[in-house]
């Protein structure tokens, strides 16, 4: 089975993350940037599908030059080729150009018949947990989110998505896009030898224009939402930290009962 | 006067608190429609209308049940058609967000995920938003005619407001798309008494710290009439329940009171918990990084800390 697995490279969350002054958007640069973290999981998962059968694991990512890194890091791990779209046009864009972008580009990569997409249930900048929904919609594909569990067989796949109320098992047959969440497996570490073998392991560079994306359709000025004003948090008031004298829990329910929490 | 429709959130006609915050927040942008899928309608009725639901548009066809996502979708697309609202209120959980995402597609629509609160503004309507855990307040607009916005649980004081609240039901046949990614199965989780997470005035979670023994920490969140929560390393090792993380890849959660216990505060944790009100943690080392945030802390032992907390504040209530 041949798999697209969708990858974002963000900010790394360690660092102090930023926006930018001018135009309100994520500051790329400000900071170091990798492979959003939960998009591992999916890639393991893809990798894990090839090996137990056959076929092969394209990696495709939206963003600037620099989120060739996250492609690295994939290929690395194991995937076979990486697609990166980068244009200028594209910064800024919402969730919903982004969807265009990743849906348009996941047919090009396929030459329209997508078998199967993994991504992330979230990335870790965002965290908005939106685009694998938008990009099934797109795409018309059965949209399989939040997967703890995943097999495949035949022509379709089960998946255990564990919600608030209960456990649920899904069915839905391929083609099938599918988000994963950090319990489906353990990403693995790249081996020496994977990252010397990524190096030869083509990745082919994608504008708008290749996808028969309009630029009007997508960017800040194409966004259906505005940033009108980013503010950060005053940083908390350093608070009262007592250390345990054998009344440590007596006085935490005097802090309590003095912010009337009893 | 613009409708506004809310999307209900609730199990077999119970409501979730989350319902009558939307209800009271959509009153700001126009007049609210409650949107109610499954079955309970008339049970829910009589509180989408103290809430101020002018109508309660019905879709009870047992199928919608029975596939992920994809048949809300299809629902409230065919009621947008119908009444072209101004905006389009959804919970943010995970299940609401995707549904907010693909009406958002589906309708040529901005959306915005995890607001804490709407308003009415000047450009359309107006969004804030906790980003970066916690770290940025960001406030948006959209630009488009119509609004959706799925807002998170706690984002407002409920306030009654009657309406009529009338019942209409929706006629729709769902399409084979939308019946593609099938529930064969669904396990519900054993009930424990205590608040759901992400509603919870006050949350108790414990960690790695616990050693696996999550007594002390429930005992003490019951005297508090708490939900209990749990780090991912209490998670992973199979300690709690995933439905009780929080975290960056769990529940995010936003309660006037936060307590970590044996939890040292990685930038995932906080994630999910940093824009609650006021936070408190135990913990035996003194450098953890969740001393960072809070607003009491004690350096000890949970075991020794926690029980005489919760003996304290039972005596308090008694
Ligand atoms: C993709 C990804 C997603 C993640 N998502 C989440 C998430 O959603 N939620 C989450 O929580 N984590 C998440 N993590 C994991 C996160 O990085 C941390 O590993 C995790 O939060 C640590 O849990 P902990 O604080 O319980 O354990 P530790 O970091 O091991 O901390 C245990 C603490 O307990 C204290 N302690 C020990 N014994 C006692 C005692 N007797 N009394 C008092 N204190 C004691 C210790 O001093 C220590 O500070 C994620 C990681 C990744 C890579
Ligand atoms: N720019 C992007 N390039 C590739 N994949 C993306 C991009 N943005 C989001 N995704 C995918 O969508 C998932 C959820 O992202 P989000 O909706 O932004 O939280 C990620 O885990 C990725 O798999």
């Amino acid at each position: 089975m041949n798999i697209v697995v969708c990858v974002k490279y963000v900010p790394d969350a360690q660092s102090e993350r930023a926006f930018r002054e001018q135009d309100k958007t994520v500051d790329r640069d400000a900071v170091d940037g990798l492979l959003s973290e939960v998009d591992e999981y999916a890639v393991e998962e893809a990798l894990k599908i090839v090996e137990a059968s056959e076929g092969e694991v394209t990696v495709l990512t939206v963003g600037p030059a620099q989120a060739a890194d996250a492609i690295k890091k994939a290929l690395q791990m194991g995937a076979d080729k990486g697609v990166h779209v980068c244009d200028d046009a594209i910064h800024g864009s919402d969730a919903a150009a982004t969807s265009l972008v990743l849906a348009e580009a996941i047919k090009k990569a396929t030459d329209g018949s997508p078998e199967l997409v993994l991504m992330g249930m979230t990335s870790t900048d965002g965290v908005m947990g939106v685009v694998p929904a938008m990009v099934a919609e797109r795409l018309g594909m059965p949209q399989v989110t939040f997967a703890s569990e995943l097999t495949i067989e035949g022509g379709s796949l089960r998946a255990r998505r564990d919600g608030d109320a209960a456990s649920d098992t899904i069915e839905a047959s391929l083609p099938a896009l599918v988000s994963v969440t950090d319990q489906i497996n353990e990403p693995r570490y790249p081996s020496f030898k994977g990252i010397m073998a990524a190096k030869k392991k083509p990745v082919e560079q994608w504008t708008l224009a290749d996808l028969g994306v309009d630029a009007g359709a997508v960017g800040i000025d194409a966004a259906w939402t505005k940033v009108i004003d980013v503010a950060k948090r005053p940083p908390r008031a350093q608070g009262t930290i007592v250390k345990d004298e054998g009344d440590g829990g007596t006085k935490l329910a005097e802090f309590l009962a003095a912010g009337k929490f009893l | 006067m613009a409708e506004v429709l809310v999307l209900v959130d609730h199990a077999g006609g119970k409501l979730r608190k989350a319902t009558a915050e939307l209800l009271t927040l959509a009153r700001r942008l126009g007049e609210p429609s409650a949107v109610h899928i499954g079955t309970g309608a008339e049970t829910a009725q009589v509180t989408l209308a103290k809430y101020g639901a002018h109508k309660v548009y019905v879709y009870d066809g047992a199928d919608a049940g029975e596939y992920l996502v994809a048949p809300q979708v299809e629902i409230l697309a065919s009621i947008v058609a119908q009444t072209s609202p101004a905006a389009v209120l959804i919970p943010s959980n995970p299940v609401g967000k995707e549904i907010a995402a693909r009406l958002a597609v589906r309708t040529g629509s901005g959306v915005i995920t995890d607001a804490v609160n709407v308003e009415a503004g000047a450009d359309g309507v107006q969004t804030t938003q906790s980003v970066f855990a916690g770290s940025y307040t960001v406030t948006s607009t959209v630009t488009t005619p119509m609004a959706i916005v799925a807002v998170k649980p706690n984002s407002a004081p409920i306030e009654a407001a009657p309406a009529p609240g009338a019942l209409s039901r929706v006629d729709l046949t769902l399409s084979d798309t939308a019946k593609s990614a099938r529930i064969v199965e669904s396990k519900p989780k054993a009930a424990t008494g205590r608040p759901e997470l992400t509603e919870a005035a006050i949350v108790v979670s414990g960690g790695r710290g616990t050693g696996g023994d999550f007594s002390p920490v429930e005992t003490f969140a019951d005297s508090l009439g708490a939900a209990v929560g749990a780090s991912r390393a209490a998670v992973d090792a199979g300690w709690y329940p995933h439905s009780n993380q929080v975290g960056q890849t769990g529940k995010q959660v936003s309660p006037q009171l936060y307590v970590a216990c044996g939890i040292s505060g990685a930038i995932q944790h906080r994630a999910g918990m940093q824009t609650s009100k006021t936070i408190v943690a135990i913990n035996k080392d003194e450098e953890a990084p969740i001393f960072e945030l809070v607003d009491f802390g004690v350096v000890g032992d949970l075991f020794a800390v926690l029980p005489q907390a919760t003996a304290a504040v039972k005596a308090a209530k008694s």
